[in-house]
């Protein structure tokens, strides 16, 4: 077994904590796991992209051309990996961000209004759990508790009184991508 | 102990800690600044010697000084902050001295850019600085390995009064992995025949890289030449996979190996007879298994992030007894595993020659791409 998951947005969006978050919890449920930064210039202020990669072997190449789970947090990065997807493969789209419609139709994707959710939540910065919690809906390696464990485990002390709404927002994202993709032919 | 999630360059710098590093010296580079950004909190802590210095250039002088008193001494750099250390590589070579080097490769040459490289493989392996001496060099793939080749590197440096390099590049730097860190052991001081620890009460000794006499320069080099024939006969390191019934070798360190193992396994999946064999000691280079695969291999591809660097130590160890493919990204472009995959499948189809330059006709290839 092996998947690869591309998170991408805007620096501060917390993409980069996203994957870690996942990349925590495929250890803690035993598999192997990379997580890999995008690190250029460009995250000063612009996009910013991680990849993860889980199996239950050695992990060769650490980064995917055509990724079969992706998060696109804003529009530039829905843009731009929305070609590259692997047939079938599953895209969540935080649609608080972007204006259009898929163009591809060989592909699941999810829109979550994700910062509208993270405010009602009442933290906006919770729109990168809500979009993780989508995809798990995709990522049956990493179940919703695995998730939540891996956050209480390695979230530091100062924001453990975090855990409730990171919680929350992890369930709400995950239920609203498993209604979209119930309904899908 | 527990695995943990750790960043490459945080990881060789709380590995070497616990190896017993007891003096660093660095300036900051992208993308190896985690590593010093670690060891500037770390080390004080521990009591332990932390400068960052005002240049790369006294940086590797601080670790020449402090390598002459037989202590656990590192830096860091990258691609650029290495050459411009060179001249100090050169002069702990020459007074035969232990430290360890971390290279955290870039894109270059030049200022080039921050993007993971191994570009650097030729100025690593063959010593880097000015004269006649070579160094060794561990390339890991994995951020396990780099912790575990960051405390080998200490024994082998010791061992041999030698410069051993890790030569990583910046996406092992930036990776995060699962991995074990080893415990913390307390501080060895071996105080070596050699060093100049200050103590008054014994004949006085002189560590010096300068042989004004020719003949005693000479004696050296071949001092020098003598304990890199006991390196190349003890301390080569490989990883091979798939290689037991494979028709195709493909041969790539670091990040490029651990990426043509995806290749060879998609391949191996296709039913092509293709294995693997990532040299972990570039320096020295795996010539015996080189050799043994070269009597039955088909053909070998080298993989590498660069133009063929290590591409010229392959055909040296297979001397034309099989035909070779090369197969690059350069200037800070890491390649993914289904290029990797093409470039296998292109072999088995097409009629390979061992006389054409490899290099050459890989740049036909990727000039028309």
């Amino acid at each position: 077994m092996q998947k690869e998951i591309l998170i991408a947005g805007f620096g501060g969006q917390g993409v980069l904590f996203a994957g870690q978050v996942l990349a925590y919890a495929a250890m803690d449920s035993g598999m192997e796991v990379t997580w890999i930064p995008s690190y250029g210039p460009e995250m000063r202020g612009g996009t910013a992209n991680c990849t993860i990669v889980i199996a239950d072997e050695e992990i060769g190449s650490p980064l995917v051309q055509y990724p079969p789970l992706a998060i696109a947090l804003n529009l530039p990065s829905y843009d731009k990996y929305e070609p590259l997807m692997q047939p079938g493969s599953l895209l969540v789209v935080n649609q608080s961000m972007v204006d259009r419609l898929a163009k591809r139709n060989d592909i699941v994707t999810v829109f979550i209004p994700a910062n509208e959710m993270a405010e009602q939540i009442g933290d906006k910065k919770l729109a990168n759990m809500i979009m993780v919690g989508a995809l798990l809906a995709g990522l049956p390696e990493i179940s919703l508790e695995a998730l939540e464990t891996a956050l209480k485990n390695h979230l530091p002390v100062r924001h453990q009184k975090l855990l409730p709404k990171n919680f929350e927002a992890l369930r709400k994202g995950f239920s609203i991508a498993q209604e979209q993709m119930a309904v899908r032919p | 102990m527990a695995r943990e999630l750790i960043k490459g360059n945080v990881a060789m710098a709380e590995s070497a800690i616990r190896y017993g590093l007891e003096a660093y010296f660095g300036y900051p580079i992208t993308p190896q600044t985690e590593l010093l950004e670690h060891l500037a909190k770390r080390m004080p802590e521990l009591g332990r010697a932390f400068v960052q210095a005002e240049s790369e250039v006294a940086a590797i002088n601080m670790v020449y000084g402090a390598a002459c008193t037989g202590v656990r001494v590192m830096t860091s750099s990258s691609s650029p902050g290495v050459s411009l250390m060179s001249e100090g590589i050169s002069y702990i070579a020459g007074t035969e001295i232990p430290a360890v080097l971390i290279n955290v490769m870039r894109g270059g040459p030049g200022l080039g850019n921050i993007a993971p490289a191994q570009s650097d493989y030729n100025q690593a392996v063959r010593g880097g600085g000015h004269g006649d001496y070579r160094n060794i060099v561990l390339a890991p793939a994995s951020v396990q390995e780099a912790i575990d080749l960051v405390g080998l590197s200490f024994d082998l440096a010791e061992k041999y009064r030698t410069i051993a390099m890790i030569l990583a590049d910046g996406s092992i730097g930036q990776m995060m992995e699962p991995a074990e860190l080893p415990e913390m052991r307390p501080i060895q001081r071996k105080d070596p025949e050699w060093a100049t620890n200050g103590n008054p009460n014994r004949p006085r000794r002189q560590l010096t890289s300068i042989y004004l006499e020719p003949h005693d320069e000479e004696i050296t080099n071949l001092r020098l030449l003598k304990r890199w024939q006991d390196i190349q006969t003890n301390e080569v390191r490989y990883k091979e996979y798939y290689l037991d019934d494979a028709d195709y070798v493909i041969v790539g360190f670091g990040t490029a190996g651990r990426i043509a193992l995806s290749a060879v396994r998609a391949a191996r999946a296709k039913g092509i007879k293709v294995g693997l064999l990532r040299p972990i000691t570039l320096s020295p280079f795996p010539v015996a298994v080189m050799d043994e695969l070269s009597q039955r291999a088909k053909a070998f591809l080298v993989v590498e992030m660069n133009t063929g660097q290590m591409l010229d130590d392959v055909r040296m160890a297979v001397r034309g007894r099989a035909p070779i493919e090369f197969y690059g990204r350069p200037g800070g472009v890491v390649p993914f595993p289904d290029e990797i995959m093409s470039e296998i499948e292109r072999m088995t189809h097409a009629k390979l020659n061992s006389q054409t330059d490899p290099r050459m006709a890989w740049l036909e290839r990727a000039l028309a791409r």
